[in-house]
């Protein structure tokens, strides 16, 4: 038979020499079809289509600029998520070129132009004993006509560099802008009970494994649809041991790819995978093994009677340097809708208020009722929930801010816009952001200064409020709301003074909300999907509003806890300062060191020491785009809570991560930089309610710049450019808001 | 080539990539014109003092007896996709000065122990061997990265 072209080989024509540019799935699967294993027919898009791809398009060098722009391993989880979507946005907007689609799409008409198709990756380093890249890399389901298939083709490419492969590249030391990626395009099975398998049980050798459940494997492989599981005598094919799952999902095909739909009574209550259904799993898998000579992990769909082979690959025996630490974690971030959907019921109705009734009953206590012991005691137990609310958080809390992701992926398929982060506009502005309501009750405070310049001459004076004045009746208001944060600050229980500071500056300039940047509407979006999937859409928006909003409002939550903390540890420092005490000596200096990283920016941890005598100057720093628009001012560096006072209106806020309560200052701002990076960090949210220039990611920001020095804000390149290196200016100096576009 | 890893310092990326690149674009310039081309470099550990040969019939030992002023860019670009965001680049600001006698000596060595198949033509009687003191660097990497290093005088 002849060869197909270059771009596409069928996969029944794959040899070993094809290992390169077919990857390791499609081998085997040329394999087991030869030995007359069932397996779907199909071709394989070859390593040579990704590269030229790359070429003809000039994607590679794009990709580099953007991959390059800070060292991978200094990226936290939210700049991964990031730099994804950006790489896959970029693979969204770049068709292929005539002079490659064409001979492709040539080899798959006589195949596909009416049938279904899967599309799957096959990386070269794919599935190798030592390696397993399994649920890394994209699959697409039931993709219907060539030039959807060739669409999908890319999203497969755009899956190389996907954030949990990058990251597991990054352990394997290979380096992405050396990778390459086959893809097969096989035919599509409906299976009707689908599953994994492995042909030896970990350290149960004379064991089988297999794994089934009702419809299609994608629910199985992305973790949405709990698996029936056997362990079977490989010799003689007896079930030794059965594990029925609670049955409720599956995964199904719908027009154009698959959908997990809920399980009829019946097959609720029926396995999937009885002693007939595994004897036929496992003797499929034994054919393997013996086939490629090694333990298999094979994939199959059964319809009707016959059992196909979907993958097959070596059992890994290293998947991993990292297993159980950050990888895994990270990794266990990505969540379906459903189970957002779950985590938004334990945030809301759980977590926030269980949270925040924590913090309550501890701030109605009465401190300086307690004796010395039991205000150690206590100090030692608002510890201990701030551990334990802490922890929750990290488990669920960022998990949730998945909806914002999964949101943005979807809108940028469907509606592949220019900007990869077009889709935050549709969820700021939100009117439930705390930290928002609580700018905007303090911007009206601060306007009551503004219309009566007596009164703002009285408190600059230092004059308290006079009781009954409308003033002191919004001020009271105010900490009823929003309680004190005059902590933050670094000051004394209900201390003033920081508060009508920030006032008195609110004053001198109005500050609006902006978020006057076009937003695009809900319509825009729901219109997108057909009438059976508007379900899907309503719901997935209103789990991203959701998260974008707790977002915020969970650290609000948190900040109260370390609020009562810091409370208890004043009134222990009070005694301190009039009499020794162990009891509180000990506890006070166990959380000292905590309390102050908790509520301080951290200083960078990158400092540079160039040789004596040499100046170091930032000129040019280079960080991520968090908030278009351009900015020029002076710099505030803020490295610790009791500098926040000195901000001035229009300076531009440097530090090392804007911390959700400290937002109060960020109505005064003109710009933002942080060296914390991402979209979705406290900071970038808040740059974008408030309509704001902001490039978070700049490392050793906090080092590099100097109070005082000029800076330019690029919220579109995400650069920051120091014109003038004066630094530690300390004359107060005004400057421009930020300019925004249109 | 010097990559800008991870925490790696900015003065150890500069000393990286002066001290590895054996050549540099000498920038001069004589009656408003400017002037580059290539020329063979050593330099001190320090990166305050870099060092050039040149034949006196050159244009550019012409423009150095006119303007002191020069300019060495330094790169370790491979002319390849990845330059564009693992490259780095320095840009030398200094005053040139043509050495003679006991540093003449001096510099000799420490130019030859980085270029000893250069003996020959530093040791020609037409050849003038250059010290730059380096009086500012701008080093650019990661493509838009831009830092300055201010050298004491």
């Amino acid at each position: 038979m002849k060869r197909s072209n270059r771009y596409v080989l069928r996969l029944s024509e794959l040899s070993e020499s094809d290992r390169e540019r077919a990857g390791g799935k499609a081998l085997a699967l040329g394999k087991l079809a030869r030995a007359g294993l069932p397996c779907p027919s199909g071709f394989c898009i070859t390593t040579k289509a990704y590269d030229d791809y790359l070429d003809l398009t000039g994607l590679r060098q794009r990709l580099m600029l953007l991959l390059e722009r800070k060292p991978f391993n200094e990226m936290r989880w939210e700049e991964l998520w990031d730099l994804g979507l950006r790489v896959r946005s970029m693979f969204l907007g770049t068709p292929l070129p005539d002079e490659l689609a064409m001979p492709c799409i040539k080899s798959l008409e006589s195949s596909f132009a009416s049938m279904s198709a899967s599309v799957r990756s096959s990386a070269p380093v794919e599935d190798s004993a030592s390696a397993s890249f399994a649920g890394l890399h994209d699959s697409f389901l039931n993709i219907q006509g060539t030039t959807e298939i060739i669409d999908h083709v890319r999203l497969v490419w755009a899956s190389l560099w996907s954030d949990r492969a990058l990251l597991y590249r990054q352990e394997l030391h290979l380096d992405p802008a050396f990778s390459a990626m086959a893809v097969i395009v096989q035919e599509f099975v409906a299976g009707e009970i689908s599953g994994v398998a492995f042909s030896r049980s970990p350290g149960q050798e004379g064991l089988a494994v297999i794994e089934a459940v009702w419809g299609l494997n994608q629910g199985l492989v992305d973790g949405d649809v709990e698996p029936d599981r056997v362990l079977l005598d490989r010799k003689t094919g007896k079930v030794v041991e059965r594990h029925e799952a609670v049955r409720e999902n599956a995964c199904r095909p719908r027009t154009g790819g698959v959908t997990i739909v809920p399980l009829s009574l019946e097959e609720r209550e029926k396995t999937p995978l009885p002693d007939s259904v595994a004897k036929k799993v496992l003797s499929m898998l034994v054919q393997a093994e013996g086939l490629f000579g090694a333990p298999q992990d094979l994939e199959w769909t059964i319809r009707g009677d016959a059992i196909h082979a979907l993958q097959a690959r070596p059992i890994t025996t290293s998947t991993s340097p990292d297993q159980g630490g950050e990888r895994a974690w990270y990794l266990s971030l990505h969540r379906s809708l459903s189970s957002l959907k779950e985590l938004r019921q334990v945030i809301e109705a759980e977590l926030l208020p269980e949270m925040t009734g924590d913090a309550s009953r501890a701030e109605a206590l009465d401190l300086l009722a307690l004796d010395d012991g039991a205000l150690a005691k206590s100090i030692r137990e608002r510890q201990h929930l701030l551990d334990h609310w802490e922890g929750r958080y990290r488990e669920a809390c960022i998990p949730m801010a998945h909806g914002i992701r999964l949101f943005g992926q979807v809108y940028n398929d469907r509606l592949r816009p220019e900007d990869p982060f077009a889709f935050l506009e549709m969820l700021a502005g939100d009117e439930g952001i705390v930290a928002v309501n609580r700018n905007d009750a303090l911007l009206e405070l601060a306007a009551m200064l503004r219309d009566e310049p007596h009164l703002a001459a009285k408190v600059r004076e230092g004059t308290e409020p006079r009781p009954g004045s409308r003033f002191a009746h919004s001020l009271a208001n105010f900490h009823e709301r929003f309680g004190d944060f005059s902590w933050v600050m670094g000051e004394k229980k209900d201390g003033l003074g920081g508060m009508m500071g920030l006032l008195l500056e609110m004053a001198v300039s109005p500050s609006d909300r902006a978020h006057s940047r076009q937003s695009p509407d809900d319509a825009s979006f729901l219109d997108s999907f057909s009438a059976d999937e508007q379900t899907f859409a309503r719901e997935l928006l209103e789990i991203a509003r959701v998260s974008y909003r707790l977002r915020d409002n969970d650290n609000m939550a948190l900040g109260k806890l370390k609020k009562v903390l810091f409370d208890a540890c004043e009134e222990a420092s009070q005694r301190l300062e009039k009499r020794e005490s162990s009891e509180l000596a000990h506890a006070v200096s166990a959380i000292q060191e905590r309390v102050s990283t908790s509520q301080k920016p951290t200083v960078g941890k990158n400092k540079r020491n160039p040789p004596s005598g040499v100046r170091e100057q930032a000129r040019q720093l280079v960080g991520q785009p968090a908030g278009p628009g351009l900015a020029r001012g002076t710099a505030r560096v803020i490295t610790q809570a009791s500098e926040l006072a000195s901000f001035r209106s229009g300076e531009i806020l440097v530090c090392d991560a804007v911390d959700p309560n400290m937002t109060f200052i960020v109505p005064l701002a003109s710009g933002i930089v942080e060296r914390r990076g991402g979209m979705l960090i406290h900071g970038a949210i808040i740059a974008r309610e408030y309509g704001l220039s902001c490039v978070t990611g700049v490392p050793g920001a906090t080092d590099l710049i100097r109070t005082g020095d000029s800076l330019t804000v690029d919220g579109f390149l995400g650069i920051v450019t120091v014109s003038k290196g004066s630094g530690q200016r300390k004359r107060r100096q005004r400057t421009g808001k930020s300019h925004q576009p249109g | 080539m010097t990559q800008s890893k991870g925490g790696t310092e900015g003065f150890e990326i500069l000393r990286e990539l002066c001290s590895g690149q054996m050549l540099a674009v000498l920038a001069t310039e004589s009656a408003r014109k400017p002037y580059a081309n290539l020329v063979a470099i050593a330099v001190t550990s320090d990166l305050r003092e870099f060092y050039f040969a040149t034949q006196r019939s050159t244009r550019k030992w012409a423009n150095l007896t006119g303007n002191h002023h020069v300019a060495l860019l330094i790169d370790n670009r491979t002319n390849q996709v990845v330059d564009f965001t693992r490259a780095a680049a320095a840009t030398v600001l200094g005053i040139a000065e043509e050495l003679t006698g006991k540093d003449l000596e001096e510099g000799l060595k420490l130019y030859l122990a980085r270029h000893p198949h250069l003996a020959g033509f530093v040791r020609s009687p037409n050849c003038a061997l250059f010290k730059v003191r380096v009086e500012k660097v701008y080093l650019v990497n990661r493509f838009q990265n831009v830092l300055e290093f201010h050298f004491p005088s």
